[in-house]
């Protein structure tokens, strides 16, 4: 397959000083894009879990893994595409609402698309939204047309539906297999 | 800044007693000699201050070499790291110390050379301050590292050290940064016991899954025309003695890339040179040919394999590397294998020996392949016209082997006469040929010489180096002399930039854009100057004379040969050509 496909890597890394900064330096040096980024630690607080969006043809990401699993302090690196796993992203966009008439078209896709409204302003609204990365740009391009004045995504997270039991190790509290600790990467 | 009571104390220490607590200089240092170093390269500076300070009390423990700039100081540490295989040590104050050391840490990163690499740093109270010779070294550094590190307690000293060389010297081996800020280097502390190293993430492979080496061993059992690829893996791990075997057993051709050079003896009747850009015709046709590519210790790098869609395109590929990211990164492997080279080669030894019929049938069946080979190299043998007014430099390199025996170790520059001397000059061993091969710096040959010279004083080392190169790092003349080394120094003198003039000829219709080096320092005097001897040849009827006097003479001496400046090295892949497609000359 030579397709640049979208995919959704899962990495779990040592929660050390500047192991983001050699994630994101390598994608930026060999040439990978990043489409979102996020971080933030795990249940143990010595151990983070970045979820990295890339595009790239099927050669690119197996390169792209194998270069991140190589880092020193990175556990263990997934490719949830293709895989059982849940995605999520979230989104504030600041709406413009300042006639009565735009305020109830928005009101009326917030109803019927299930959205928050997180802040009502004299002459907008912020509306908080989450979804696949999908259904976010369809919302946001539906919520062009008013104006848009500021707006921020998340970028995308995910779980495994079914982690592997190194996964669970590491991220999880439950020990399926204690003698074995923290297992490593799969070398 | 002034020491507290207490580091006074601490550094009056001599190296008959080691103190319960110690400045962290000190920890510094006892942590490197615990780790086997006998020899460090660098140069002092305000930020290394009290490790120097603690240096000048380490006595014969621990020796330091005096560089003349931080680059020829990591070079050397390269060389010293080639040639013996163990860790090179640098160390260098922080900012601009730091910078000039990049060079190097970039080339042994490509060349996978197993260095750590000590850097001073402010203050941690003036970090990011933009502090005097303050520099992002750890920043800089990131890409270019197998790992860097910046100590922020005297406690972590002792622990990083030993996890940094064990990151050097396992798996892919690489260069680890250590940077140091000084005040850390004046706290006191004990000195901690080994710790046990933790890294959950780093687990490099040894040994290959039994079922795909007899994967492996099938399909190179099977194959009608089988090349043995081979490159600095095989140096690094050690098995030369397994792919000797191996090559033998199974009576298959070998090629080494640059970085093998000396992996498999050259002259050795299954030997086929050096493969690639300007591999031999043979080496590059069998490749080309083959029906099954062993490739071993190698990374499918673009001057190894030319174009891509027209590599090796008939051939089953079985890759063996330690770094699981070089296989099928350039080339897809039909079978590939995360190992260590040694490892994986003896596994494949092994399993052979309980192969029902060794050796034998697949020997007979490799005669028309053979044959084959034959053929190529009788068309297109290595060759140059000697001349009677000129020296030709493949006349200089075969006359290097002549009379080394193929023994020396010998380090390069880049260019023309790096590629002259892989297809003229035989290596007989590993770890005799340091080059910069992935990188292509130059400047690098004389300081690896100089630092595997002061590993080996009894050996013959040379540097054999341009006069483009040479003048990046001729400095290190200083340091060759101030230690009574007895390094060589061979210029293939072209009075210019012989690989970029080739280009320019070939490729940009003879527009010679600055290649000339129109002005050049008389190296017989510069060589005196630096209480070195020098010796010239300008006529090919001095040629042997000047090189075995020189070889013979004592100490450190420039032998300045001047070679004829319009020879182009051939043959040659063009860029953007397929390996068969060969411009012979």
């Amino acid at each position: 397959m030579n397709l640049k496909m979208r995919h959704t890597l899962s990495i779990v890394v040592e929660n050390h000083y500047g192991e983001l900064a050699r994630i994101v330096g390598l994608f930026g040096a060999r040439g990978y894009n990043i489409e979102s980024l996020t971080v933030a630690e795990t249940l143990d607080p010595a151990i983070s879990c970045v979820t990295l969006v890339t595009s790239g043809d099927d050669r690119t990401i197996e390169q792209i893994v194998k270069q991140v699993n190589k880092l020193v302090r990175v556990l263990h690196v997934s490719d949830l595409t293709g895989s059982a796993h849940f995605e999520r992203e979230m989104v504030l966009v600041n709406v413009r609402t300042e006639s009565s008439s735009a305020l109830q078209t928005v009101l009326g896709l917030v109803a019927q698309d299930h959205l928050r409204v997180a802040e009502v302003m004299d002459d907008g609204l912020i509306i908080e939204a989450t979804g696949e990365w999908k259904e976010i740009n369809t919302l946001i391009a539906r919520l062009v047309p008013f104006g848009i004045r500021h707006i921020v995504r998340t970028g995308t997270v995910a779980v495994w539906k079914q982690p592997s039991e190194e996964v669970t190790n590491l991220v999880g509290n439950i020990q399926k297999s204690p003698s074995e600790g923290r297992a490593g990467k799969v070398a | 800044m002034p020491l507290a009571t207490e580091d006074r104390e601490a550094a009056k220490t001599t190296t008959s007693e080691v103190p319960a607590k110690m400045r962290g200089a000190r920890i510094l240092l006892e942590a490197l000699v615990r780790e086997g170093v006998d020899t460090v390269f660098g140069y002092p500076g305000g930020a290394v201050l009290h490790i120097y300070d603690e240096l000048a009390r380490m006595g014969p423990r621990l020796r330091h070499v005096l560089a003349r700039h931080e680059q020829g100081a990591i070079h050397m540490a390269e060389g010293y790291s080639k040639a013996t295989g163990k860790v090179g040590v640098v160390l260098v104050t922080s900012g601009p110390g730091a910078t000039n050391t990049v060079t190097g840490i970039a080339n042994a990163y490509i060349d996978s050379t197993p260095l750590v690499i000590i850097t001073g740093q402010v203050p941690r109270k003036m970090i990011g301050t933009d502090a005097f010779q303050e520099v992002d070294t750890v920043g800089i550094t990131r890409p270019c590292t197998k790992y860097n590190y910046m100590v922020r307690t005297v406690e972590e000293l002792a622990p990083i050290v030993q996890e940094a060389f064990y990151l050097a010297r396992t798996g892919r081996p690489g260069p680890v940064l250590i940077d140091v800020p000084k005040d850390v280097t004046a706290e006191t502390a004990a000195f901690p016991p080994p710790a046990e190293i933790r890294l959950p993430g780093y687990k490099p492979s040894l040994a290959a899954e039994p079922k795909q080496i007899e994967e492996a061993l099938d399909k190179v059992l099977a194959a009608k025309r089988p090349v043995l690829y081979v490159g600095g893996g095989v140096i690094h791990s050690g098995a030369s003695e397994e792919l000797f075997e191996l090559a033998e057993a199974l009576h298959i051709p070998v090629t080494p890339t640059l970085m093998g050079l000396g992996c498999f003896p050259a002259g050795h009747p299954l030997s086929l040179g050096m493969l690639g850009m300007h591999g031999t015709y043979w080496a590059n046709m069998a490749v080309s040919g083959s029906d099954l590519l062993l490739a071993v210790g190698v990374r499918f790098d673009d001057r190894v394999t030319g174009r891509l869609d027209t590599f090796a395109t008939g051939a089953e590929i079985v890759h063996i590397d330690v770094d699981d990211s070089s296989l099928s990164k350039n080339v897809r492997a039909h079978c590939a294998i995360v190992a260590d080279a040694k490892t994986a080669l003896r596994q494949m030894l092994d399993a052979l020996r309980l192969r029902p019929s060794p050796a034998a049938p697949s020997r007979r069946n490799l005669d028309e392949w053979w044959q084959q080979i034959a053929v190529w190299k009788a068309h297109a043998p290595l060759a140059y016209k000697a001349s009677r007014d000129v020296i030709k430099p493949q006349q200089l390199c075969e006359e290097l082997e002549r009379l080394t025996g193929g023994t020396a170790i010998i380090a390069t520059d880049v260019g023309q006469h790096q590629m002259w001397l892989a297809q003229y000059y035989g290596f007989r061993g590993p770890r005799q040929n340091l080059t910069s091969g992935g990188l292509g710096a130059m400047g690098y040959g004389f300081p690896a010489a100089l630092g595997a010279q002061l590993a080996f004083p009894d050996r013959q080392v040379i540097a054999f180096v341009g006069d483009g190169g040479f003048q990046m790092t001729a400095q290190e003349l200083a340091t060759a002399v101030q230690y009574r080394t007895n390094t060589k120094i061979i210029i293939m003198n072209n009075n210019s930039l012989g690989m970029v003039r080739q280009w320019q000829e070939i490729f940009y219709d003879r527009n010679y854009s600055h290649v000339d080096m129109e002005w050049t320092p008389d190296f017989l005097k510069l060589a005196e100057a630096y209480g070195a001897t020098g010796l010239r040849a300008r006529y090919p009827s001095e040629l042997s004379s000047v090189l075995e006097r020189g070889l013979a003479t004592p100490g450190v001496v420039v032998m300045d040969i001047i070679v004829e400046v319009e020879e182009n090295v051939f043959p040659m892949v063009p860029p953007g050509g397929g390996i068969a497609d060969m411009v012979l000359g």
